[in-house]
């Protein structure tokens, strides 16, 4: 197939107009601009709608809309815009409502940088807004990754009925590599849920996350719960590159683990036994599968822009049974290659040369 | 193998442009390639650079620390590169700005282009970036010549295609300096 | 033998939860009314507010969409674009559309987002308990004012319609009251105005009902009724703010 160079962040667009996203509502804010700017100037060209709203929150209200009434919809934002959307994707979620979400992450607190980091980890896979609920969240690692989970994306958000994040960073949005475009996708999704007008059902349709009943509520809940457990258990993805036979196991995702690649190519080189283990899921988080290996008796080290949120979710799924050592990087600053392969020597185990 | 390079200079001295032509040529080989900018405040006005990784196998980090090969179209660009530069790496400068000749790093070979003037030689003085690939090209054969010249057609808009002959004749006179 | 009252098509049988005396059940009544009287219940999607009418869906028999509270225009321009065959309208009270969702409101408005909008005004926070609402009178007292609203200290009450009508965008904006017959009706053809500018696919149109709140506001029914005549209407006039150009909305 051919290859076009392209920019993270316009690839994540065009593989979203492929998989037949129409709808795209927005706010401006960098590092994400260019993924509104590709639909702006795009979405007209297939027959879909662009539409730069007042402001986030409005934006991802317009997401619920749009989604309810049966739309392929996205929005995307960064870091302190994706904090405002919250309150948005709480509903859609609590309302079971299908969209994307993407997330160029940028550092924080508050207005903080405008450097890739890896800090919204949390708020990503924890839910972000108030109530219990759950997005399925994608990590791309390359250029590729960003069309193909994007497409992926639009696919589960309605087969399960649930929001889907991409959490990006400023790098994998800016970066250019070489990317193969599928072709245009023209089916669509039977959606006898959707708010259409009744249109001969003799039942209206209802998009709603309001259980004032408490018995209500917690049926929802539970059958919120149910299809996260089934999601969980369908959806992990994670990629492993030499982690059979490594003495020490470094999980990074996004950016961070291709700064890890290149440290590990290097320490191969010199014959050190090491691999790599990207979660492609962020959640559902691969934790049979880092457990698996933890029995195996590796080590493992987490890389992360973040003072340390991916590796929490490490630590629980080794469960004790191996020892987790950390590095992050602070500031939205990105770890060097040589400062990951100072670090993965340095936690290798005694005699772990090969 | 694997190539890492930067380009720099101010910006619109073309930096991202011959930056992406090299991934791009790069590509067009079959090879895995990343292009990265610099990014933000450093965009408007000083400095401008990006990175650019050429790979027979998946590429890992898209920043260059420690590159291969510079392209340094001004004296700030050749400062902050010069010293991270590879032994056995390449680095093409340009002459027409920076005339005092710097320092030769252990190991590395310095390569001057007098860009500005080979570039109104070629009748317009906004090719010098294509000089200084060309040349950078013929040094470290990192991507063939015809890659980059093809490359020119994807690279640029399609409103700056008239262009594509000046671009070829830049980039060759570039390369014709290092040969010989 | 002609029938000349009948229960709305676009209403469900089901008893609403407002309290007695109150004008949402009136208001329902006249949305419902213009909805038959349009033939549109088929392709209507409404969109419910945070508020006293946060389960209006149970009341209308059309599609409905639950908004959080102020966002129901943004909510209303999502479904809308995806049908822009639909009609689309947002029911809210004055805490959600002129307090919380002021930015939405003004935003749909501006761009002549072809919904309807149903903007009832009781100058009260209702479901809540009677709070200050940004429409409470000068003086008026309530929860959260309990010495009565003191413009000294925060502020006027806001004229939505007045608002509204600086703006290109909308196609149709008119207040009307609901407290005795000969202003229902009016209200009743204000309503069916505002869907019929839809209908013909002209841009934002918006109705703002004054309404009663006798629980939160400690009077009986027929006190309430007064209070809108004697106190509400003398500061937010009655009137048509935009008519861009009539249109009879026959879609039958």
């Amino acid at each position: 197939m051919e290859r076009v160079m392209m920019k993270g962040n316009e690839a994540l667009a065009e593989g979203a107009i492929r998989a037949g996203c129409r709808y795209f509502f927005g706010y401006p804010i960098t590092p994400q601009n260019e993924i509104p700017e590709y639909m702006a100037r795009r979405l007209p060209e297939v027959g879909g709608v662009f539409l730069q709203a007042e402001s986030e929150v409005s934006a991802i209200n317009m997401v619920y809309g749009a989604g309810g009434a049966g739309g392929r919809v996205l929005t995307s934002s960064s870091s302190p815009g994706i904090s405002l959307k919250q309150e948005g994707i709480s509903y859609i979620a609590g309302a079971q409502v299908p969209c994307v979400i993407v997330n160029v992450a940028r550092g924080g607190p508050g207005l903080g940088g405008l450097n890739p980091s890896q800090s919204d980890y949390f708020q990503a896979t924890k839910g972000g807004g108030h109530g219990d609920y759950r997005l399925l969240v994608y990590a791309p690692g390359n250029a590729q990754e960003m069309v193909d989970l994007i497409g992926l994306a639009f696919d589960k958000a309605e087969e399960y009925r649930n929001p889907v994040m991409i959490l990006s960073d400023a790098i994998m949005g800016q970066m250019m590599e070489p990317v193969a475009l599928p072709a245009m996708r023209t089916e669509t999704t039977e959606k006898p849920w959707a708010t259409t007008g009744k249109q001969g059902r003799s039942k209206p349709n209802i998009i709603n996350s309001l259980g004032l009943v408490g018995e209500d509520l917690e049926r929802i809940n539970i059958e919120l719960q149910a299809k996260y457990a089934r999601l969980a258990a369908a959806e992990v993805r994670y990629e492993t590159d030499g982690t059979g036979e490594a003495d020490l196991i470094v999980v990074a995702y996004g950016t961070s683990s291709r700064v890890v690649r290149s440290a590990i190519n290097r320490l191969r080189q010199e014959g050190k036994k090491v691999g790599l283990f990207r979660p492609i899921t962020l959640w559902p988080f691969p934790k049979e599968a880092l457990a698996s290996l933890a029995a195996e008796g590796k080590r493992f080290l987490v890389v992360e822009m973040s003072a340390g949120q991916l590796v929490e979710d490490v630590i629980l799924a080794v469960n004790d049974r191996a020892k987790v050592s950390f590095f992050g990087k602070l500031n939205g600053t990105v770890p060097t290659v040589r400062e990951v392969y100072d670090r993965i020597l340095s936690s290798l185990p005694e005699g772990g040369e090969g | 193998m694997t190539h890492e390079m930067v380009c720099a200079g101010f910006g619109g001295q073309g930096v991202m442009l011959i930056g992406q032509l090299l991934a791009y040529g790069g590509m067009l080989e079959g090879k895995e390639v990343t292009w990265f900018p610099s990014y933000g405040p450093e965009m408007r006005g000083g400095t401008a650079n990006c990175s650019v990784v050429i790979s027979d196998q998946p590429v890992g980090s898209p920043i260059v620390a420690e590159p291969d090969g510079l392209i340094a179209m001004n004296g700030p660009s050749l400062m902050r590169f010069k010293g991270v530069v590879k032994p056995g790496g390449v680095i093409v400068y340009n002459a027409s700005l920076i005339e005092e000749l710097p320092e030769q790093p252990a190991g590395v070979r310095l390569f001057a282009v007098a860009t500005n003037e080979l570039a109104q030689e070629i009748g317009n003085d906004k090719v010098g970036n294509m000089v200084a690939l060309g040349a950078f090209l013929g040094l470290s054969k990192v991507v063939g010549l015809a890659s980059v010249e093809a490359a020119l057609e994807k690279v640029l808009p399609e409103r700056r295609h008239h262009l594509i002959p000046l671009n070829i004749s830049a980039l060759r006179r570039g390369w014709a300096l290092t040969e010989g | 033998m002609k029938k000349v009252f009948a229960y709305p098509r676009a209403l469900t049988k089901k008893r609403t939860h407002y309290c007695p005396g109150c004008t949402h059940g009136i208001i329902h009544r006249l949305v419902a009314e213009a909805i038959d009287d349009l033939g549109i219940q088929e392709r209507t999607i409404g969109i419910a507010p945070v508020g006293c009418a946060v389960l209006a869906y149970e009341y209308f028999d059309v599609d409905f969409q639950e908004a959080a509270h102020g966002r129901a225009p943004a909510v209303a321009t999502g479904i809308k674009r995806v049908h822009p065959e639909s009609i689309v309208f947002s029911y809210q009270g004055d805490g959600d559309l002129a307090s919380i969702g002021m930015a939405e409101i003004i935003h749909a408005a501006t761009r002549g987002e072809k919904i309807t909008v149903i903007f009832v005004n009781n100058t009260v926070y209702g479901m809540t308990g009677g709070q200050m609402a940004p429409t409470t009178l000068p003086g008026q007292k309530t929860t959260t004012s309990p010495y009565g609203r003191d413009t000294a200290t925060v502020g006027y009450p806001i004229r939505v319609c007045e608002l509204l009508s600086t703006l290109d965008g909308p196609s149709y904006l008119a207040r009307v009251s609901v407290h005795d017959p000969a202003h229902i009706k009016k209200a009743g053809q204000a309503i069916r105005q505002a869907f019929a500018m839809q209908v013909a696919g002209k841009g934002f149109s918006l109705v703002e009902v004054l309404s009663s709140c006798p629980t939160n506001w400690g009077m009986t029914p027929t006190q309430a009724l007064t209070q809108v005549k004697e106190k509400l209407i003398p500061y937010y006039p009655l009137g048509v703010f935009r008519m861009t150009e009539e249109v009879a909305g026959d879609d039958a």
